[in-house]
C-alpha cells in the first residue's frame, strides 16, 4: 500500500486560536466549499500547473520544468503576488509531504506543543492522511499526549467520520448557516450534510465546538438565530459555540464589500441566544 | 569639563519634572563636571564613536551599577548604624525593608533590588491569614510604586512555592503597576506547575512576571545565590555588578572587512579596549570613590569581593546581517539558520575571552558576559542578541532561533516574545511556550501580551496611558516614562508587533 502523502498549504508552530494551549497546525491544501467569505481562498484549489503564477514571480522562486510549476523556498520572500495571479485559488507553494515529513516537525516543535490542529482548506479532503496521521501519533510514545483536532467544515459522510473519528480528539465544526438556501449562497454546498456531522459528532462525544460565522444582514437575521438555537437545542448538552466575527481582511468580492460584524452585533447575537437557552458562547477576544 | 550653567537652569526650571526629579539632573550635572576615570586614548575613542557605550553611568562611580544587599542579615540581627532591632512580627520585617530600600544605592539613586521577598517574609506569616497578607501586600505594593516609582526596581519570588508568593501574584495581577518589577525563579523540580500557570496568567494580564531558569542561573553563581534585578540581569546575592560596559556589535562589524576579519582581528581588538575601559570604572570605584566604608559593607547587607563587572554587547542582529551582507551571502539574522550560526558563534567566541581575561575586583577575578537590553536612544541597534523589532518570526520559531545564544550569557539574557491579544482566551498556550521556552534553554522568558496598558520597552515597564501623558507634556509620576517615550518615538519599540516598558537609562537631563 502506498503511504499517503499530504498536501500542506502552511505549518504553524504557534497558535492559540486552534484549541485549547499551544497548537501545531497543519493547514492542508483544497477544499470541497467555496466559501465567499473565506480568508484564505487560495487554500480551496489543487495546482494545475498552468503556469500562470511563474511571471508573477518577482524573484524567481517559481519556474517550469518539464511542464510542472516547481517552487524554490530558499528564493521566496514571502510577498504572495503568485496567489493573486492564480486563476483557480489554488497556490504554488504548496508542499507535498511524507507522514515521516510531518511526525518530524511536530517532533522538532515537542516541548511547546500541547497538541495538533489540522485545517485547511478542508482537511478532511485529505482523509486517508489524517487516519494514517493520527494513528501514527497514538502509537508514538513520545507524541501520544497531543490532542489531535480538526477543523471541518461538515461535509464528510458518516464513514469518512468512521473512519477519522478512532484518533481524532474533537472536531471545531463550522455551521455557515441554518437556512439551506443562505448556505448554499455562501458555500456552494447544501447544509444537510453539515448538520447531519454535527449530530452524529455530538452523539460520539466528538464535538469540541461549533463555529458560527456572524456576518451582518446575513447570518444574524431572527429565522438564522432562531434555527442556530432550536438546532442546538435540539442536540442536547450543547457543545461551545464560538461567535466569529465577519471580516473583510483577506476576503475577495463581492464578500470584501460587506460590512464587518462589530462587537455590538456580536454581543446581540449572543444575547438573543442566550434568551433562546444556549449557554456556552464563546465571543471575540479581538475586533479589527 | 565644566558646568553649563544653562543645562542647569533649565533643569530647575522644567515644569514637566518635580523637584526630587530635578535635584537627581542636578546631581548627575555635578558629577559629571569631574574629568572621566583615566583611560588610554584608543579606549577613549572608542567610547567617543559609539563602538563602546558607559550607558552614562557618570564620571565619578561613587556606587555600584547595582547593589544586591543580602537583606536576611538585616532581618536577622537588626542595624546597628539605621538603630533598629531585629524584627518579630511581618510588620516589623515589613518596615525594616523599606527602610532599608532607602539606603540601598545603585546607579538610579533608587534600589534596583529589593529581595527575595517572599524567602525574607514567609518566617514571618506564622499565625497571618491569607487576607491579612493580601492586604499587607498591597500596601507595600502602593509604597513601592509612589515612593520608589522605578521600573527597574526587581523583586524576585521562588523557585519553591509558598503562600507569599502566591499572594504577590495575586496583588500584582490586581494592581497593575510598573513597580515593583518582578522575576518568578523557576525549577521544574519545586516550583511546580501550579504557581508557574499563575505567573503565566499574571503575564496574560499584566505582561509581568519575568520567568528565570533557576537551574541554569544557580549553576552559574555560588552557595549564596543570585538575584535577577533591573533588566533581566543576574547578579551575584550579596554584591551586585560594579559596572556594565557595552560593545556596539554593529559599530564593530562596520570596522571589519568580513566575517574572518571582525571574529580574527575587529572583536578581539575591541573587547580588549572594553576590558581597558571596565577597569579604569572598577578601579575608581574600588579604589578612590571610598564606596566600601558604607554601613551596609560593615553590617554584612554586601559584599565587597562579590561585585562583578557586567561585559555587555548589542546589535548582534545588525552585526551579523552587515557582515553577511559584506561577504555576500544571504538570509537574515533570526530566520536563515546559516546567519543564526554565525550569531552562535560570535557569542560562543566572546564567551571564552571573557572567561580567560583578569579583571581586578570582580567577583571571581572576572567579568560576566550580557545580552545587554538596550536603551532609549539606541538607533540601528537591536537589544543585545534579539531580532530586530517588527519583523520577529512566530513565538516557536523565535525561541528557538535565540535559545543556543543563552548558554554564554551568564549575568543575563533576555528576548522579548510578543502575543497577540486572542492568547488572553487561551492563557495554556502561553504556559506551555513558557515551558517550552525554559526547557529549550532560554534563561529568561518575558512576554508582552498585546491590548495591555502596561508595557515592556527594552527590560522596563510603562503604561502606555503615560506615555500618552508625557507626550502632552504633563509630566509623569514614573521616573522612567520619559525613557519609553523616547524609546517608542526613536526606535520603533511599539512596533514590536503588538507590545512593557524604567529611569536607570535617564543619565542625564535631556537624554
Amino acid at each position: 500500500m502506498n503511504m499517503p502523502r499530504a498536501t500542506v498549504s502552511k505549518i504553524l508552530p504557534f497558535s492559540c486560536v486552534d484549541g485549547p494551549g499551544n497548537r501545531l497546525v497543519l493547514f492542508l491544501q483544497g477544499c470541497n466549499f467555496a466559501c465567499v467569505t473565506c480568508h484564505n481562498p487560495h487554500t480551496m484549489a489543487l495546482c494545475t500547473h498552468c503556469g500562470d503564477c511563474v511571471p508573477a514571480c518577482p524573484t524567481g522562486a517559481l519556474t517550469l520544468r518539464d511542464g510542472r510549476v516547481v517552487f524554490d523556498p530558499a528564493t521566496c520572500t514571502d510577498c504572495d503576488d503568485c496567489l493573486r495571479a492564480c486563476p483557480i485559488n489554488a497556490n504554488p507553494m504548496v508542499r507535498e509531504m511524507s507522514l515521516q515529513e510531518v511526525l518530524a516537525v511536530l517532533r522538532e516543535n515537542l516541548a511547546f506543543l500541547d497538541g495538533l490542529t489540522v485545517s485547511g482548506g478542508e482537511a478532511t479532503t485529505q482523509l486517508k492522511f489524517l487516519v494514517a496521521l493520527f494513528s501514527a501519533i497514538r502509537s508514538a510514545p513520545d507524541l501520544a499526549h497531543l490532542s489531535c483536532l480538526v477543523d471541518s467544515n461538515g461535509h464528510l459522510g458518516p464513514n469518512g467520520w468512521a473512519r477519522l473519528l478512532p484518533g481524532a480528539d474533537g472536531v471545531m465544526l463550522d455551521i455557515k448557516a441554518l437556512d439551506p438556501e443562505t448556505h448554499r449562497r455562501l458555500t456552494g454546498q447544501d447544509n444537510a450534510r453539515v448538520l447531519a456531522s454535527a449530530r452524529l459528532l455530538q452523539a460520539a462525544g466528538k464535538l469540541e465546538e461549533i463555529r458560527y460565522l456572524v456576518i451582518p444582514g446575513v447570518t444574524d437575521t431572527e429565522p438564522e438565530i432562531a434555527a442556530l438555537g432550536a438546532f442546538l437545542d435540539e442536540l442536547g448538552a450543547a457543545p461551545r459555540l464560538r461567535l466569529n466575527a465577519f471580516q473583510a481582511h483577506g476576503v475577495r468580492p463581492p464578500a470584501a464589500g460587506w460590512p464587518t460584524a462589530t462587537r455590538a452585533e456580536i454581543d446581540s447575537v449572543a444575547s438573543r441566544l442566550s434568551q433562546l437557552g444556549v449557554t456556552h458562547i464563546e465571543t471575540p477576544t479581538v475586533y479589527l | 569639563m565644566s558646568l553649563d550653567l544653562d543645562t542647569i537652569r533649565k533643569i530647575v526650571t522644567d515644569p514637566t519634572l518635580n523637584p526630587s526629579q530635578k535635584a537627581r539632573f542636578l546631581s548627575l550635572e555635578a558629577e559629571n563636571a569631574l574629568p572621566y576615570p583615566e583611560t588610554d586614548p584608543e579606549a577613549a575613542q572608542a567610547l567617543a564613536e559609539g563602538v563602546l557605550c558607559d550607558l552614562v553611568e557618570g564620571h565619578a562611580p561613587y556606587k555600584p551599577r547595582y547593589v544586591l544587599p543580602d537583606f536576611s542579615v538585616l532581618l536577622a540581627n537588626g542595624s546597628d548604624y539605621l538603630e533598629l532591632e531585629p524584627p518579630k512580627t511581618l510588620d516589623e520585617a515589613i518596615n525594616c525593608l523599606m527602610i532599608a530600600w532607602h539606603h540601598t544605592p545603585s546607579v538610579t539613586a533608587m534600589p534596583v533590588f529589593i529581595g527575595h521577598l517572599d524567602r525574607l517574609l514567609l518566617p514571618f506569616c506564622e499565625g497571618v491569614t491569607h487576607d491579612d497578607l493580601v492586604n499587607k501586600i498591597r500596601l507595600l505594593w502602593r509604597y513601592i510604586d509612589r515612593v520608589l516609582p522605578d521600573a527597574f526596581l526587581h523583586t524576585n519570588i521562588g523557585p519553591e512555592d509558598n503562600r507569599v508568593a502566591r499572594a504577590i501574584l495575586q496583588v500584582d495581577a490586581e494592581l497593575k503597576q510598573i513597580a515593583p518589577n518582578l522575576t518568578l525563579l523557576y525549577d521544574p523540580e519545586s516550583t511546580g506547575e501550579t504557581l508557574l500557570r499563575m505567573a503565566t496568567d499574571n503575564i496574560a494580564a499584566c505582561s509581568k512576571p519575568h520567568i528565570a531558569n533557576h537551574p541554569l542561573h544557580a549553576a552559574a553563581f555560588d552557595a549564596r545565590g543570585y538575584g535577577i534585578v533591573s533588566c533581566y540581569n543576574a547578579l551575584p546575592a550579596a554584591g551586585g555588578a560594579g559596572t556594565l560596559v557595552r560593545l556596539n556589535l554593529h559599530e564593530v562589524a562596520r570596522r571589519s572587512e568580513g566575517v574572518e576579519d571582525f571574529l580574527q582581528r575587529a572583536l578581539p581588538h575591541y573587547m580588549e579596549l572594553q576590558f581597558r575601559l571596565i577597569e579604569a570604572r572598577m578601579g575608581w570605584l574600588f579604589e578612590r570613590s571610598g564606596f566600601f566604608e558604607n554601613f551596609i559593607v560593615e553590617e554584612g547587607w554586601i559584599d565587597r569581593d562579590r561585585f562583578t563587572a557586567m561585559f555587555g554587547i548589542y546589535g548582534m542582529a545588525e552585526a551579523v546581517n552587515m557582515l553577511r551582507g559584506k561577504n555576500g551571502l544571504p538570509g537574515q539574522y533570526g530566520f536563515d539558520a546559516e546567519a543564526n550560526a554565525l550569531g552562535y558563534r560570535i557569542s560562543e567566541q566572546m564567551a571564552a575571552k571573557v572567561e580567560a581575561t583578569p579583571v581586578k575586583h570582580a567577583w571571581r577575578g572576572r567579568a560576566l558576559l550580557h545580552s545587554q537590553a538596550g536603551i532609549s536612544s539606541d538607533l540601528e541597534a537591536t537589544p543585545g542578541v534579539r531580532i530586530p523589532y517588527g519583523s520577529e518570526p512566530d513565538p516557536v520559531t523565535h525561541v528557538k532561533a535565540l535559545a543556543p545564544h543563552h548558554r554564554f550569557y551568564p549575568s543575563g539574557i533576555s528576548e522579548i516574545l510578543t502575543l497577540d491579544e486572542t492568547v488572553k482566551a487561551n492563557p495554556q498556550a502561553l504556559f506551555t511556550l513558557a515551558k517550552g521556552a525554559l526547557a529549550s534553554g532560554f534563561r529568561e522568558f518575558t512576554a508582552n501580551v498585546a491590548g495591555n496598558d502596561l508595557v515592556r520597552v527594552t527590560g522596563y515597564m510603562i503604561r502606555l496611558s503615560d506615555v500618552e501623558k508625557y507626550r502632552n507634556k504633563e509630566g509623569s509620576r514614573i521616573n522612567t516614562t520619559g525613557l519609553g517615550a523616547e524609546a517608542a518615538e526613536l526606535t520603533g519599540i511599539l512596533e514590536r508587533k503588538p507590545r512593557v516598558i524604567g529611569h536607570e537609562y535617564a543619565q542625564g537631563y535631556g537624554q
